[in-house]
């Protein structure tokens, strides 16, 4: 099986993250950058797929230079190749245009599977996977805690409000992965190394036929206008609990006319 | 006024949710609300007098086994010609999975800008979100095509204004394309009665200081006695206390309750992601340090084993 993964490089979630006072972009230069969390279980999936049923393993990567670091490093987790889809002009890009992008990129792959997390850390869109699935017009199971391969049939466990869907399909499909489908590797000191000899294809956006004005800042869908700090929550009375904790939890909370 | 499109996010056994009549509210200041129905066969019918308390004017009701058969897909499809058949002043969805994915392909069919997250809209289309983990407010607004936004659940308070809807029958024409991921079973997992997570207007969650998954019962309990839902810390989830669909944070679900309780959570960046919004906060935990104080309105230093039975009883005894 033809496996892709996209894969997204992402400023860290456990550290501060900021928005650029210029632009109102994301504020990639001074963050500490990371792959996506959710991207490294979808990498994990494609991994064992290929060891049950065969095939290969390209990541699929949009994103500034420094997302070589990310791309890097998730082929030491074992993927064979890379794609790096890289051009100045992307800046900025609304959820719209980067979906345009990434099928124009898949388009020339022909996977049989495209594998991604559910959602990026930075914007929590979750946009992604329906948008490509649409442009391709090929399905998709989104959301998947579970993915079972037979043939060339699909089957996912999808994690509902309520509980789970069961839903089928036929390759070509994009899925969706949350984390817990699986438990990704640690890339092994071989696998580091291996990953540094490893081809990764750089394609700019007149190499996919995508026009400049079409993506971008420019070619937004939609804008950010502003942004601000939220002030952040102060904390509150704090009382140790010498015997009357309890009460005076409940206390608090009948004061605010919880009980 | 112009016609609002607010898309219905209703759940089988306990009809329409809370974050419809949210939307309906927040419908009603940007111009005349009508209410979506993509549903199976008779779907619509059981929710109308909801959505005509909280003042849907009209009723589209797309109702075929094709929309409740296959993911997503078929419900973009009916809703991308209704939007260019009404030409609406707004898209208004819920931002839940499905909610963002019927606005993502609806975006993609329209060449339409999309909002998700939204915490607030204005007349003229400007809305806020709140995103990096709580920590920064932003205003933005589609610059092409209407504002198609998801809502996040519990921004606005749902106040009725009785309307009496008129229900117009939608055709359905579903094609190949869209049945491409069929849906072959739905199982129910939610346990209890208690309400939906990210819809709760109390939640109460535990974390590692928890312990095991049966004393969760303690946790449950508290939330019982306060009418809320019960969430979890990832390190809860990933030591198999409790389930992963109750998980709050980064990773899990954002909640943004009137009231949320912390029991034995230390407050990691990621936990926060998913309640920092919360009204009151307040949390348990025996490390005077733990970083959940900071955020927390009251807060007790001690043992949630002494705590919270404590509380329990003292809530029993104040009714
Ligand atoms: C990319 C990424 C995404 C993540 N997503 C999420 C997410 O969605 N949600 C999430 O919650 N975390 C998430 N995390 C994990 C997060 O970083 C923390 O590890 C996690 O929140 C810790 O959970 P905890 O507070 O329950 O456990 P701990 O940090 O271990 O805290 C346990 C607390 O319990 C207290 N305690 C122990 N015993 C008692 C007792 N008897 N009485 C009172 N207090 C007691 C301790 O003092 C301690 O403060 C994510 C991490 C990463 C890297």
């Amino acid at each position: 099986m033809n496996i892709v993964v996209l894969v997204k490089q992402v400023p860290d979630s456990g550290a501060d993250r900021n928005l650029r006072s210029d632009d109102n972009t994301i504020d990639r230069g001074s963050a500490n950058n990371v792959i996506n969390e959710m991207d490294e279980y979808a990498i994990e999936e494609a991994l064992k797929i290929k060891e049950a049923h065969g095939g290969e393993v390209t990541v699929l990567t949009m994103g500034p230079d420094r997302a070589t670091e990310s791309i890097r490093k998730a082929l030491s987790m074992g993927p064979d190749k890379a794609v790096h889809v890289v051009d100045d002009a992307l800046h900025g890009s609304c959820a719209v245009a980067t979906s345009k992008v990434l099928a124009a990129a898949l388009n020339n792959l022909n996977a049989d599977l495209v594998l991604c997390g559910a959602e990026s850390t930075d914007g929590r869109v979750q946009v992604i996977p329906h948008m490509i699935a649409e442009r391709l017009g090929v399905a998709a199971l989104t959301g998947a805690r579970k993915l079972t391969v037979d043939g060339a049939t699909l089957t996912v466990e999808r994690q509902t409000e309520e509980g789970y869907e069961v839903v089928t399909a036929s390759t070509p499909a994009v899925v969706s992965v949350w984390d817990t489908i699986n438990e990704p590797r640690y890339p092994s000191f071989k696998g580091i190394m291996a990953a540094k000899k490893k081809p990764v294809q750089t394609l700019s956006l007149a190499d996919l036929g995508v026009a400049p004005a079409e993506v971008g800042l420019d070619g937004a869908t939609s804008a950010v206008l502003e942004h601000s700090k939220r002030p952040p929550r102060s904390g509150g009375a704090k009382v140790t609990d010498e015997g009357s904790g309890g009460a005076q939890l409940v206390e608090f909370l009948a004061t605010e006319k919880f009980v | 006024m112009s016609e609002v499109l607010v898309v219905v996010e209703a759940t089988r056994e306990f009809g329409v949710k809370k974050v419809t009549c949210e939307m309906l509210t927040l419908a009603r200041e940007l111009g005349t609300p009508s209410a979506v129905v993509l549903g199976g066969p008779g779907a619509a019918e059981a929710l109308s007098a909801k959505l005509g308390e909280y003042g849907a004017e009209k009723i589209y009701a797309a109702e075929s086994e094709e929309i409740d058969g296959y993911l997503v897909a078929p419900k973009a499809t009916v809703l991308a010609e209704l939007v260019r058949r009404v030409q609406p002043a707004a898209v208004l969805l819920a931002s839940a999975q499905e909610g963002k994915e019927i606005a993502a392909r609806l975006a993609v069919k329209l060449d339409n800008g999309i909002l998700t997250d939204v915490v607030g809209l204005d007349a003229d289309g400007t809305a806020t979100q709140v995103v990096f983990a709580g920590s920064a407010i932003v205003k933005s607004k589609v610059t092409r095509g209407l504002p198609l936004v998801t809502v996040r659940p519990n921004s606005v308070t749902p106040a009725p204004a009785a309307a009496t809807p008129v229900v117009e029958q939608l055709t359905v024409t579903v094609g190949d394309a869209d049945k491409l991921a069929k849906v072959v079973d739905r199982v129910a997992e939610q346990k209890g009665s208690r309400p939906e997570l990210t819809e709760a207007s109390v939640v109460v969650s535990g974390g590692r200081g928890v312990g095991n998954a049966d004393n969760f019962k303690l946790v449950e309990e508290l939330a019982d006695l306060l009418g809320g839902a019960v969430g979890a810390s990832r390190a809860a989830v990933d030591s198999g206390f409790y389930p992963h669909q109750f998980q709050v944070g980064q990773t899990g679900k954002t909640v943004s309750p009137q009231l949320y309780v912390a029991l034995g959570i230390s407050g990691a960046i990621q936990h926060r992601a998913g309640m920092q919004t919360s009204k009151t906060i307040v949390a348990v935990n025996k490390d005077g340090e733990a970083p959940i104080f900071e955020l927390a309105d009251f807060g007790v230093v001690g043992d949630l084993f002494k705590i919270v039975p404590q509380a329990a009883e003292e809530i029993r005894k104040r009714r």
